[in-house]
């Protein structure tokens, strides 16, 4: 697949480096607002919003905005869209906006968006990056509903608030209160590893799947940005 | 004093900053190695959430508020935030150069940390006044000090366990927060 079109960007965000289950990265959002179906959906296409926007803006921008300051050019591009989403959800769709809450406003510190920023839009042409955030987003709200599939069958027996399962069934609350989303997450990563794993055993000689810990702490340093900066810097340096 | 020692049991015991409010996972999940690094950004957390507290209930009381901005809050909140933790590591940097030494690696990474954020937010949605906003600001930040050492203590035990292949790394940290959270419902009762 040629890279940077719009269809590779899509496969890119949504598969190949999705932004929940291999990348780690916006987990206080993935594990928050997940206690149904509905709402894991209403924050993914959220976050896919702000996220595509951003990209638009920050790609158009790229050339204008000077190096030392970006990264607060950046939050404040993500701050203004997520204002403006936070002010339009709650007009048209208070029940949303309330079940979601302080979770919206806080959309401006999620790492996979500055982190886009960061990688992507500050370096791409406006289409791809658009595309990119598109694709990110999408990633983001499949995996959202998906945890959120399993946590409302599991605590309420409902997805999307329909009864699927028999009355027979005694909903085991704990799952849609703070502790399940810990252990729905853990389940899902710890199947992906068993299928990385075994892909791994069968070419040993191709590249190792990245371990969990590496990832975690690349999650970190794009978190941090500044960190990351050093990092930069750093091999910069190393290479001259 | 009876309303103070209530919002400090509350923000750090009942509702916990990590294990009820997922706020602030990256650090948890990612700096909870050794107790000694996480006993570090703990630290580094209490100070910097109760500086900005202050700050954020300073701007939000006495310019948002008269100047009817406040739909601005999350803009102006985030920017207060990552300009103060840049002058904290200023002002450590040249006057305290030991504490430097003890957070610096620590403070850069609070920026983007969503607690920080998150508690200038719950003050204003609670309608907190500047001094409960900082008892409140301390307390979630010592809620957060008592999740990560307590994991990183676990963790390091973990170290000698033999854990399915599948589980290592994230997903047995995953199920470990996920029982201490169960731990921290024992709390519910308290306020």
């Amino acid at each position: 697949m040629k890279p940077n079109t719009p269809i590779e960007r899509l496969y890119n965000g949504i598969i190949k480096e999705n932004p929940t289950f291999v990348l780690i990265l916006g987990m206080c959002p993935t594990l928050a607002v997940t206690t149904s179906a509905m709402n894991g959906l209403g924050m993914g296409l959220t976050t896919m919003v702000i996220l595509a926007m951003s990209n638009l803006m920050i790609s158009l921008l790229r050339k204008v905005i000077p190096d030392g300051v970006r990264m607060p050019a950046y939050i404040v591009v993500v701050a203004s869209f997520v204002t403006i989403c936070e002010l339009l959800l709650e007009g048209f769709l208070p029940s949303l906006y309330e079940a979601l809450g302080l979770y919206i406003p806080l959309i401006v510190v999620n790492c996979i968006i500055l982190g886009r920023a960061e990688a992507y839009a500050s370096k791409n042409t406006v289409v791809a990056s658009l595309f990119d955030g598109i694709g990110m987003g999408l990633g983001f709200t499949i995996a959202l509903t998906l945890i959120g599939i399993f946590r409302e069958i599991l605590g309420a027996g409902q997805i999307f608030g329909f009864q699927i399962m028999p009355d027979a069934y005694e909903p085991i609350t704990i799952f849609i209160l703070a502790p399940g989303a810990f252990f729905v997450l853990a389940m899902l990563i710890a199947f992906q590893n068993r299928f990385k794993i075994g892909s791994a055993r069968i070419n040993e000689d191709g590249t190792k799947a990245c371990s969990r810990s590496s990832c975690l702490n690349c999650a970190n340093t794009l978190c941090a940005g500044k960190a990351a900066d050093a990092d930069e810097t750093e091999k910069g340096g190393s290479a001259k | 004093m009876k309303e103070l020692i209530i919002i400090a049991i509350g923000a750090a015991m009942v509702n916990n900053v990590v294990l009820s409010q997922f706020l602030g996972l990256c650090a948890f999940l990612g700096v909870s190695k050794k107790i000694d690094t996480a006993a570090g950004m703990g630290a580094a957390v209490i100070f910097v959430i109760t500086l900005s507290s202050l700050c954020t209930g300073l701007i939000y009381e006495f310019i948002l508020v008269p100047l009817n901005m406040t739909y601005l809050k999350t803009i102006a909140f985030i920017l207060v935030i990552a300009a103060l933790v840049q002058l904290v590591e200023m002002v450590l940097k040249k006057s305290i150069p030991a504490l430097y030494h003890a957070l610096g690696v620590y403070l850069p990474l609070i920026t983007t940390n969503c607690a920080v954020l998150g508690v200038a937010l719950t003050n204003v949605q609670n309608e907190y006044n500047i001094l409960e906003g900082v008892v409140c600001g301390f307390s979630t930040a010592l809620g957060f000090m008592i999740a990560i050492v307590l994991m990183a203590g676990l963790r390091e035990k973990m170290e000698y366990n033999d854990i399915p292949e599948s589980f290592q790394g994230m997903p047995i940290v995953l199920l470990t927060a996920g029982l201490m959270s169960i731990a921290f419902f024992g709390f519910s009762g308290l306020v």
